[in-house]
């Protein structure tokens, strides 16, 4: 079941290696990681290499592989650093499965990734053999030992001897290998060189000549080093594209986003995995004459976002799971008072300080009720890089028209990722109004919530007339605190309506796959790219399962239920906990469902069941694979 | 000149400036209240200003003291217990063209808002911020705060309060980028007046700690000061306060303090009893968070675009002809 469609990828074992002999093995997809001791330059030889596939047409998903410590100490198995790339003919909307092949500049690093499981049993291994002959027995010992392990365990491990040919170059090989890998790689996959020239002019372009020259000369001598001692070889066709596309990551993305939408404020406090949004904020922001203000803490950031927006600018604050919990009391404010607001969080494993590099949905019920009290606003989740971009112009949007705050959930699987999408054509419609200073005309109140939305135009300071303290109490129309009963279910109820005013303006969202049949599968945010992939595959294979992919959770989209209707089963495919049916204690009357499918169980009186996994990885379609078709077991008994 | 601006002038020339014209709803404090005479000093202070109430903001916290903005008729922001500053801070940095008010508690400010308290005084944001000190808790009904001296008895510490008290002065002293310190009292309302007016013309971050009794919870704790004018010290200068000769006659210890004088100012602070009140320190030449990093006023949506698009060609990949 659930055999992958694509060419099975085995040693290419080809006799006497010479130029010419070597045949380019088709394929329609692999994925690669390149990883070494943090500040070795994986990352940036994974980035460019993914950059360079890009150019040549490929679709394209870029991770990264980030070890949790700053500086862990060199050559240790939990170190690894660098990025994992999967190239395809077609598009790429995930990372994929386990690694096909892997380039690795110590056996330490690469122990690692076995151990966790992420790469292919039996893959390829370009492994440095500087360690062999180390002149600290103790390593070359390790070196040779795992070595020898792995290839005992089926792995194709070809020794390379990286640093040796890098010295050749540069007096600092630790700092050149990176684009030795990057040339030989190119050769592997029978990348057009000159595209790899430009994009390593494109990376040093802020640096002088000798640089670039420098780069480029390792880049083609670990080019020429490949064609001449590797006895394989592969070719992923693709067509080039015909519109310009930009990569970046989601975080970058989001950024953009922010730029994009016309936002005035980004306030924050740093935060792992939400900070590089903020950082490249910070770099480019002035020249639209935004600011990045970065606050003393979270609740401060959340308060001084609410401050702006209150007087008129719009502000965004991006965050994480503990500072997401740190804002929640500032976030009840700006739904009490009605402030718009977008927030950010850029989920990662918790509870706590829990897993700050690794990717979670674990804030989707905190986001959804968070705050004490009932504090209605909307969630929404992105769930492609590109995805990233035009959700926060949305959210700006939906934030000032309702006046409301607008959670923006990404995670660690987006922030870190890389996937082409078209360039975004600036539409002045993007952008915020300027700042309403017209006299507030006579009679009318702070809170005229208009009877059908709920929906109340709001006051700015600087408009004559208009004057009046906003106030977190509970308040009538006036603003004026008051504790009548009819007041404070006045306010609730029309600040609650307007999460159903807007619920009426959202399209219900596509089908994946058939209208109907034996499996729906519904997820949101980061996993559609894999829930898709598996379905599709599934479906090629005349499985009858489909799926349902939220941007929306909160108001959800009219439609979901007569969807449910349409299927024997439904379930969630979710990144959060939720009990094993296995398990001896667990059963219907205490399971714990994941989040969505709680909330999907509470709307629609469904019994829909839920699969999660929190392994801090982004979801394999291989593992959603599965799921789904001992799902569709399950339901056929 | 255009019609805009000569209307504009001519209507702000038209417009009466009385208190009426900044009082809001009817104070619901205590009688006997030091918030009272607080209010009454802000609300003379903006009429003789004749600040524009559209283009004025009071924020504030929570607490007795927090509900301040409520009684005027200006812009008002009451928000959550502790973070007006922050707040604040965001309208500041948002809006160059309002006047920005910061109401405060003990435990608004020096408790639950504390860490706020040290980073507005080092942001130096232009802004007015009273810090009422009653040395309780008092909305929630006599709590002990970080001001309330050792031994006080509240509900909290029946058995006496257990620390020495924080030195609200001490501490912004000791802040970096702290630009105006000063000290009032609820019983020399013409004071608070005066010093109101000198942090409200200060540009940057004026903390004004108003020593504000609580007659609910603590009716006789400043008693001794109340009843021997001694025990105030009134700080003077000619860059500092001027006190009137009918005050003088009761205020009779007076102290020439230079208020560019951080280490004297240093000194008086700790000292504590007398109570000194004045302006412990003003220095004008402090720069301001909000000039250092400010929001670009014209931003048109041409300036927006030209941005975005040079953003977005760093990351751009054209299409390209296949290679041949
Ligand atoms: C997060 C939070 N914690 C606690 C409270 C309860 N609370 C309200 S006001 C206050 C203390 C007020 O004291 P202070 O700031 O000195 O103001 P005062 O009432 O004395 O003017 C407390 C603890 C709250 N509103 N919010
Ligand atoms: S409790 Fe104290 S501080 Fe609060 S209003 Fe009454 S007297 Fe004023
Ligand atoms: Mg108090």
């Amino acid at each position: 079941m659930c055999a992958s469609t694509l060419a099975e990828i085995g040693p290419a074992v080809a006799t006497g290696a010479t130029r010419s002999a070597k045949q380019a093995i088709t394929l329609s997809e692999h994925v690669i990681e390149i990883i070494s001791d943090s500040g070795e330059g994986a990352q940036r030889c994974g980035q460019s290499f993914g950059a360079i596939a890009a150019r040549m047409g490929n679709g394209v998903w870029t991770v990264e592989i980030i070890p949790a410590e700053i500086q862990p100490p060199a050559r240790s198995i939990a170190g690894a650093s660098g990025n994992r790339i999967r190239i395809g003919t077609h598009r790429v909307t995930n990372g994929g499965n386990e690694a096909n092949l892997v380039v690795a500049f110590n056996e330490q690093v690469l122990l690692g990734r076995v151990r966790e499981r992420e790469l292919k049993p039996g893959c390829t291994v370009l492994l440095e053999s500087m360690w062999r002959d180390h002149p600290d027995a103790g390593i070359a010992a390790a070196y040779r030992e795992t070595r020898e392990q792995l290839v005992r365990d089926g792995y194709d491990v070809r020794e390379i001897p990286m640093e040796q040919e890098c010295k050749r170059l540069v007096s600092d090989p630790r700092r050149g290998k990176n684009m030795f890998v990057l040339g030989m790689l190119c050769s592997l996959y029978s990348f057009d060189l000159q595209l790899a020239r430009d994009q390593v002019a494109f990376i040093f372009g802020k640096k002088d000549q000798n640089v670039i020259k420098a780069n480029v000369a390792l880049l083609e001598a670990g080019h020429e080093w490949a064609e001449s001692n590797l006895d394989f070889k592969y070719r992923i066709p693709a067509a080039r594209a015909t519109e310009a596309q930009i990569v970046v990551n989601g975080n970058t993305a989001l950024a953009l986003g922010v730029m994009a939408s016309g936002m005035d404020v980004c306030a924050m406090y740093p935060i792992t995995p939400a900070t590089s949004a903020s950082h490249y904020l910070s770099e480019v922001f002035e020249n639209v004459g935004g600011i990045v203000h970065q606050a003393e803490d979270e609740i401060a950031a959340c308060a001084f976002a609410i401050g702006a927006s209150y007087a008129g600018k719009c502000a965004v604050t991006i965050t994480s799971g503990p500072g997401y919990s740190l804002k929640q009391e500032a976030i009840g404010l700006a739904v009490m008072c009605e402030i718009p607001l977008v927030v950010v969080d850029v989920q990662r494993g918790g509870p706590s300080t829990g897993q700050p590099t690794k990717a979670e949905q674990g804030d989707l019920l905190a986001a959804c009720f968070g705050s004490h009290g009932d504090a209605p606003k909307v969630v929404m989740a992105p769930s492609s890089i590109e995805d990233c971009f035009y959700s926060i112009l949305t959210a700006r949007k939906i934030a000032e028209t309702f006046n409301m705050v607008v959670v923006v959930l990404s995670d660690a699987n987006l922030a870190t990722s890389q996937q082409p999408f078209p360039r975004p054509k600036f539409n002045e419609a993007w952008l915020a109004p300027p700042v309403n200073q017209d006299p507030v005309p006579e009679g009318a109140k702070p809170y005229d919530w208009d009877p059908l939305t709920g929906i109340a135009r709001r006051f700015v300071p600087g408009q004559p007339n208009g004057m009046h303290t906003l106030t977190g109490l509970a308040h009538d129309r006036l603003s004026r605190v008051a504790y009548d009963p009819e007041s404070n279910e006045e306010g609730l109820r029309h600040r609650s309506l307007k999460l159903a005013a807007l619920q009426k303006s959202l399209k219900t969202p596509p089908l994946f796959g058939g209208e109907d049949g034996e499996l729906l599968v519904i997820g949101w945010g980061s996993t559609r790219g894999a829930i898709e992939e598996a379905v599709g595959r599934l479906r090629a294979e005349g499985h009858q399962v489909s799926s349902l992919h939220l941007r929306f959770i909160q108001p959800m989209p009219g439609g979901i239920g007569e969807i449910l209707k349409r299927f024997k089963q439904v379930m969630t495919i979710e990144m959060n906990w939720c009990d094993r049916p296995g398990d001896e204690l667990i059963d219907a009357s205490n399971r714990r469902v994941s989040a969505l499918a709680m909330m999907l169980r509470a709307r629609y009186l469904v019994d829909i069941d839920c699969w999660g996994e929190v392994r801090g990885q982004p979801l394999k379609p291989d593992a959603v694979c599965r799921v789904i078709s001992n799902k569709l077991v399950q339901g056929r008994r | 000149m255009s019609t805009r601006a000569h209307e504009c002038l001519m209507r702000m020339y038209l417009e009466e400036h009385n208190l009426e014209s900044y009082q809001g709803s009817i104070p619901r404090w205590c009688s006997g209240c030091g918030d009272n005479a607080i209010l009454t000093a802000v609300q003379r202070l903006c009429r003789d200003e004749k600040l524009r109430p559209e283009k004025t903001v009071f924020v504030s916290g929570i607490g007795c003291s927090s509900r301040l903005p409520h009684y005027m008729k200006t812009y008002g922001f009451h928000g959550i217990h502790g973070r007006a500053l922050p707040v604040a801070e965001g309208i500041r940095l948002a809006r160059p063209d309002l006047n920005v008010f910061v109401t405060t508690g003990d435990g608004d400010c020096c408790s639950i808002g504390a860490a706020h308290w040290i980073h507005a005084i080092r942001y130096n944001m232009n802004m007015t911020v009273m810090l009422h000190d009653n040395q309780i808790y008092g909305l929630t009904k006599m709590q002990v705060s970080p001001t309330s001296p050792k031994g006080l008895r509240s509900k909290t510490t029946p058995r006496g309060a257990f620390l020495e008290p924080l030195n609200p002065l001490t501490v912004t002293l000791g802040i970096q980028n702290a630009s105006f310190v000063a000290q009032a009292v609820d019983w020399i309302p013409e004071l608070i007046y005066e010093i109101l007016s000198r942090a409200f013309h200060h540009k940057g971050c004026s903390f004004v700690r108003i020593i504000q009794r609580c007659p609910e919870f603590l009716p006789e704790l400043l008693d001794p000061w109340l009843h021997d004018p001694n025990r105030t010290l009134l700080l003077t200068h000619e860059k500092g306060l001027q006190v009137s000769a009918s005050l003088s006659r009761v205020y009779k210890n007076q102290r020439e303090h230079d208020p560019m004088d951080i280490d004297r100012a240093r000194e008086i602070a700790s000292a504590g009893d007398p109570i000194p009140v004045g302006i412990l320190y003003h220095n004008p030449s402090v720069p301001r968070y909000e000039e250092l990093h400010a929001i670009e006023p014209l931003r048109t949506p041409e300036l927006i675009q030209r941005g975005l698009e040079a953003e977005l060609d760093k990351f751009t990949i054209w299409p390209q002809e296949e290679a041949g």
